[in-house]
Formats: structure tokens, sequence, C-alpha cells
């Protein structure tokens, strides 16, 4: 009897688990609620490997069998942003959310800036339409060939690069206070992927209607400056810097254009 | 006209920004300036407001360049504290919090500003040495209530300087806003002591 109790103790204490608590929400209607999880360890895992261990063995703590718990996910290696969510209350990749670096238990939650679709699973199809306000695109498309564009210096081209690192993974949309469903604030992001659209000698072609864009309904403006949105993201991009440097171009564009009017 | 309405919330939020510093901003340091008279004693204060009395078109001056702002600034303000989200308890990075205490502050100097009127310019009494002393001696609560209200308010127009900067291009890279917050920081110090000075002087001294 003792013998064996005694066994027990030394495998709980060898086998090694990851405690989670994950807020969870059936469907985008539904009411949501936490449920607490308990995966074997294994060296070197993400969090996206303890879901998917609670994928193979769908038992919360108390034993008793759940729906798996549901997340996105794609390159796993933080480039595409589809497996956001917030961890131990910060917005971030659970690909590079390694449990070795993270505080037990791990707290799992949806970005609720965006609509919840089930789970982890959030809808961030905003993103989408406020880079297509802005046009965060450059304008190739034709029906004859163009030729090469410009050349752009390489001074300019080095920070350009550091914005075009952007993958509209929605932490700093999500950390922003000044977004919620009181205001319809647009977030650094758009910002930013405007400002690196305007320095392409290609791109500035549509520089005013970006502009104009950012002064729209939750533009520019609506910022607050209260730069969560550059702690927060992945890639480092001087989010505050772009708003900023934006800033600047639209005051010159609406004093501008109102002078000649 | 369609492109005029969409661009309504980036122009009353812009006015905002410069409504805060141009003409209330001005009028601030010009209020602390004066209220600092006190310090050389009571004649020196009186014959300050004795001069600011005989500017001519005061009324009309107070009005367009000192009310209509105000008003336009705190009013709008509320709106913009209101539609703010408050997240420090999760982020609290110092920008994060300086986010939430430029909304503290400017709520507390709303309701300051509408009591110092009130107790002051609109009370009836003569504005001298003697009506300040004696609204300030009579009752202490006054005097902590508006050492509040002074330091609120110069928080909220020292800090709202480097919002300011940030909001009109002016502060761009990270360094330049870094600085400029130590500057404006020195500049809350400042304003706030000389606020707080002219307080005392006008407890302590006697006309």
């Amino acid at each position: 009897m003792s013998g064996s109790a005694t066994a027990e103790r030394q495998t709980a204490a060898t086998t090694k688990t990851v405690h989670l608590i994950i807020e969870r929400q059936d469907g985008p209607d539904s009411p949501s609620y936490t449920e607490e999880f308990e995966v074997p360890y294994q060296p070197g895992m993400n969090v996206i490997a303890c879901l998917m261990e609670i994928q193979r063995n769908p038992v919360n703590k108390a034993g008793k069998r759940v729906a798996p718990v549901t997340w996105e996910m794609n390159c796993l290696e933080e480039i595409c942003g589809a497996c956001s969510m917030v961890i131990n209350g910060k917005p971030r990749q659970a690909c590079t959310a390694l449990v070795d670096k993270l505080e037990q238990p791990i707290r799992l939650k949806p970005m609720r800036t965006f609509p919840v679709v089930r789970d982890l699973v959030v809808d961030r199809s905003r993103m989408f339409e406020a880079l297509k306000k802005v046009k965060a695109w450059i304008p190739i498309d034709g029906t004859y060939d163009l030729g090469p564009g410009p050349r752009m210096n390489e001074r300019d081209r080095q920070w350009a690069y550091e914005l075009s690192r952007c993958f509209t993974c929605g932490c700093c949309v999500e950390a922003c206070p000044n977004v919620n469903e009181r205001t319809s604030f647009m977030g650094a992001f758009a910002i930013s992927q405007a400002r690196l659209f305007n320095a392409h000698p290609t791109g500035a072609m549509h520089r005013a209607d970006r502009l104009e864009a950012l002064m729209e309904e939750g533009g520019i403006h609506e910022c607050g400056n209260a730069q969560n949105c550059v702690q927060v993201c992945p890639k480092g991009i001087p989010l505050t810097t772009s708003i900023a440097a934006m800033n600047r171009q639209v005051t010159y564009h609406a004093i501008g254009a109102w002078l000649k009017k | 006209m369609a492109t005029t309405n969409a661009h309504t919330e980036f122009i009353l939020r812009r006015l905002h920004t410069l409504a805060g510093v141009i003409p209330v901003g001005l009028f601030l340091l010009e209020h602390l300036f004066t209220n600092s008279m006190a310090t050389s004693g009571p004649e020196t204060f009186n014959s300050a407001v004795y001069t600011i009395q005989h500017i001519p078109f005061l009324h009309f001056i107070e009005f367009i360049f000192i009310f209509l702002p105000l008003v336009y600034h705190g009013v709008f303000g509320l709106y913009v504290a209101f539609t703010s989200g408050y997240n420090a308890g999760q982020y609290s990075w110092g920008r994060n919090v300086m986010f939430v205490l430029q909304r503290v502050s400017g709520v507390i100097t709303f309701v300051f500003i509408i009591f110092h009127l009130w107790t002051t310019r609109f009370s009836g009494k003569a504005p001298t040495f003697q009506m300040v002393h004696d609204l300030l001696v009579n009752n202490p609560a006054y005097f902590w209530f508006m050492i509040i209200g002074v330091v609120a308010a110069t928080f909220h127009f020292s800090n709202g300087l480097w919002s300011f900067c940030i909001h009109w291009g002016i502060t761009v890279g990270q360094r330049a806003q870094r600085v400029s917050a130590y500057v404006f920081f020195v500049v809350f110090i400042v304003l706030a002591a000389v606020g707080v000075d002219a307080l005392i002087a006008f407890t302590t001294q006697t006309a």
C-alpha cells in the first residue's frame, strides 16, 4: 500500500506537466467560460504544442472529456500572425510563446478587440478593411507594360523595410485603449502601412488618397498616444514614429488642401 | 461636401488639441504669472489685477480668447475621456499610465475650473488679494482643493504639450518623443511649484 503510494508520488514528480487556464467560447454569441487543462511537459514546447496536446486528448483538469480547444495557426515561425492570442495578459503569437519562458499557469484568451468566432479564434477582417481604406498597396496594374519603376534611395529603403515586416497580426489593435466599442479607430498598423506605401516612389501616386483616408472617421486623429502598440509589436516596428510621421503628413496636407480651395 | 463631412471628426479633434495650447495654455501661463505677483506682496498683486482690468475690450477678449476655447476644450475633452478605453491595469507601461493620468487630470481640472470661476470670477466680489486670502484662510479644505486643481491643471497642460507635439507631427522620432517627455516633465514641476508658491503667499501674507 504505502510502497505503491510512494511510487505514484515519484512518477508525479518526474512527469512534469503544464497547467493552462483557457478562456473559451462555443460560438460568436455564446457566453465565455474558463477551463483548466494539464498537459504533459516536453522540453522546448510552445503554446501551440500545448493546444495540440489538448486536441489529442481533450480532457480538462477535472478529468472530464470536453470539446477540444480551437485556435488558428499557419506558419509556426511568427510571420503570419494567425496564432495571435492573449497569453498571460499580453497579445502575442502562440508559436513563439515558449512554455519554458512563461509563468505558470499559462493563461490564454482570445483577442477580444475582434469578434470571437470560437475559443481562441477571432475574426480580424476589420484589419483588412482598414488596409483597403488606406490603399495599402502599390498601383502597378494596367493594360500595358509600365516599364521599370523609379528607384528608392537606400536610406529610405532601410526604414521602409522595417515597416514592411508588419504581418497584420492584430497585437497593436488589441493593446490600444482607443480601439473599443465606443470608437472606430483603425489602429496603428494601418497608419504605419500608409506611411510605408507613401514612402515608395510608385506608391506615392496614391499619397493624397491615403492621407484623406487617415482624416476620415476612425482615422489618425483617434490615436491618444498611449503607445501600447509599439510595446506589443512582435516585429519591433516603430509604430509610434509612423503615427507621428503621418501626423506631420496629414497636418501639411490638411492645411495645404484648405488653403488651395 | 461629402469629403468635408467625413473630415469633421478630424477637424474637431485637431481644434481640441490646438485650443488646449494656444488660447487656453497661454492663458494658464499668464494666470500663473499674475498669481505669483502675490509673492511680492498684496500691493504688487493688486496693481497687476488693476492693469489687467484696464485692458481695452476686456470682456470681448475674455469671451473670445478664454471662455469659448476653454468651454470647447473642456466639453470636447470630456467626450474624449469618455470614448477612450482604459487598460493601464493590463498594460502598465509608463506612456499608457500617462494616457490615463491625462484624462483623469483633465476631468479634475474641468470640475476645478467650474468651482474656481464660481467662487472668484462670477462671485460678484472684487478680485483683490484680500478676496483670495479670505477664501483660502476661511476654509482649509479650499486651500487643498486649490492645490489639487493647480497640480492637475499644470500636469494636464505639460503632458498635453507632449501629446500636442506628436499630434501635429513636430516630435516624430522615438528620441525626440523621449527627450520632449523629460522637458515637459520639468515644465510641469516648475509650473506646479509656481502655482503652489503663489497659493502659499495668498494664504500666509495679509493685506
